[in-house]
């Protein structure tokens, strides 16, 4: 019997075995980096990893939109999940971003890489909504706040970007350029299965929380209704 | 629309008048600002470039401009004020503008006196640096307000204000000190526009949700 029920799980699993089939691929089947050697190979994990938060980020202020135009039921709380999720990543931007900068730069920490700056000001933004988000009461104003601060999240990830190219020169290896992206046909398959195998663990987990999430929120109602 | 512009002017008349009364903020942050330039000349060291104290220059403006803004709906969180001005028949972004034009005000005469006596201390300004603080200020106040809007509806509001606004006011810092420090100032001038010209718009758009639920 296929139901919503069994479609988490469904996908859980997917975003298992292509977890295993990008790890596979990066490590035993594309040539290592001539010039970065094994430590390149990070790179299959940390620009997935920061596309998909960034795909977290953007769902969390669609969601937030829906719910500031039409206010569907749920969409806060889907907001909300989506926020946590990209922060989740987003934290893991950062960590797998640090090693590669100790593995080619010999230091833990570059202001000179701009995608690590502009995740270290998400990663303060995001932090911030969630202290806004438990510091009011829960209700329709508290859902009110956090729409509009995650959509101030979305306009602000393209100003703080421009901001901080403005700040610094530009030190980060260019792998896209608007000739399309600069690799060997092998890489780019393996880069793309890398980032759908990220992508969907994040849906995964997105649609796992969100199930937990709402169970706290109906648990919530009974209990109330036998007080 | 005249009767918008009617509105904000009223409103915005009403703060000032208020500030003008009590004198609250203004002397306050004017303390405050001179307070830290003082701070920062022995923060910095005696052979420091003058870039570094540009620099402290708009840290001191930032944190200026944070404490303006954490008094900025003093008034309204009193007596419930809040509520009679939303009651009130008028659209209710005119209240985040007229507030913002208020928080300019003030702002701006905090900085009337803490561009002379940053002169004073440190280096003379050129003119980058003027417009960049004239268009800092239009961002700064535009966000800050409608953040300090949100932060008024939590429990934890003098703590939550600086948390939510220095993400948000780090892309003016960039900008600001870029126009003052940098060859091409320019770029960096057109740069503070775009974000005051964005953030403007989606605050404007927005605060009706932050106020009402």
């Amino acid at each position: 019997m296929w139901s919503r029920n069994n479609a988490v799980p469904a996908l859980a699993a997917a975003a298992g075995l292509l977890v295993c089939a990008s790890i596979a691929l990066i490590f035993f089947w594309i040539p290592e980096d001539a010039d970065q050697g094994i430590s390149q190979k990070i790179f299959y994990f940390h620009v997935p990893i920061a596309l998909t938060a960034y795909a977290c980020f953007g769902w969390g202020a669609l969601k937030a939109f829906l719910h500031l135009w039409r206010r569907p039921p749920g969409a806060d709380l889907e907001s909300y999940v989506a926020i946590h999720q990209g922060v989740i990543f987003g934290a893991l931007t950062l960590i797998t971003g640090s090693i590669w900068a100790r593995a080619s730069w010999g230091v833990w920490w570059a202001w000179s890489s701009e995608q690590l700056v502009l995740f270290l000001v998400l990663f303060l933004f995001y932090s911030a909504y969630f202290m806004l988000r438990f510091s009011v009461e829960p209700g329709p104003a508290r859902a009110n706040l956090c729409a509009v601060y995650a959509l101030f999240g979305v306009v602000l990830i393209p100003i703080s970007f421009l901001a901080i190219r403005l700040a610094n020169d530009f030190i980060h290896p260019t792998v896209f350029t608007s000739q399309g992206p600069q690799m060997a046909g092998s890489m780019f398959f393996t880069f793309c299965v890398a980032w759908a195998a990220i992508l969907t663990l994040a849906a995964a987990l997105y649609h796992i929380e969100l199930a937990g999430k709402r169970l706290d929120v109906s648990l919530r109602e009974l209990r109330e209704r036998l007080a | 629309m005249s009767g918008y512009l009617r509105d904000v002017a009223l409103l915005t008349r009403k703060d000032v008048l208020l500030e003008l009364r009590a004198r609250d903020a203004v002397p306050a942050l004017l303390l405050f600002v001179v307070s830290a330039l003082v701070v920062f000349h022995f923060a910095l060291p005696a052979d420091a470039a003058e870039l570094a104290a540009k620099g402290m220059l708009w840290v001191a403006i930032l944190f200026t401009a944070l404490l303006g803004l954490g008094r900025a709906f003093q008034a309204e969180r009193q007596q419930s004020m809040l509520d009679g001005l939303l009651l009130a028949p008028c659209d209710r972004s005119a209240i985040w503008l007229a507030k913002t034009l208020a928080t300019i005000v003030f702002l701006g005469v905090a900085e009337l006196v803490a561009l002379p006596a940053f002169a004073l201390f440190f280096s003379a300004l050129d003119w980058e640096t003027v417009a960049g603080i004239a268009l800092a200020n239009l961002g700064i106040c535009a966000v800050g307000t409608l953040v300090a809007a949100m932060a008024l509806a939590s429990r934890a509001r003098e703590l939550l204000l600086p948390l939510l606004f220095l993400p948000l006011a780090i892309p003016i810092v960039v900008g600001g000190v870029g126009a003052s420090v940098a060859d091409d100032g320019g770029r960096y001038l057109g740069f503070l526009a775009l974000y005051d010209a964005v953030f403007a718009i989606i605050s404007w758009a927005s605060f009706e949700y932050v106020v009402t639920e």
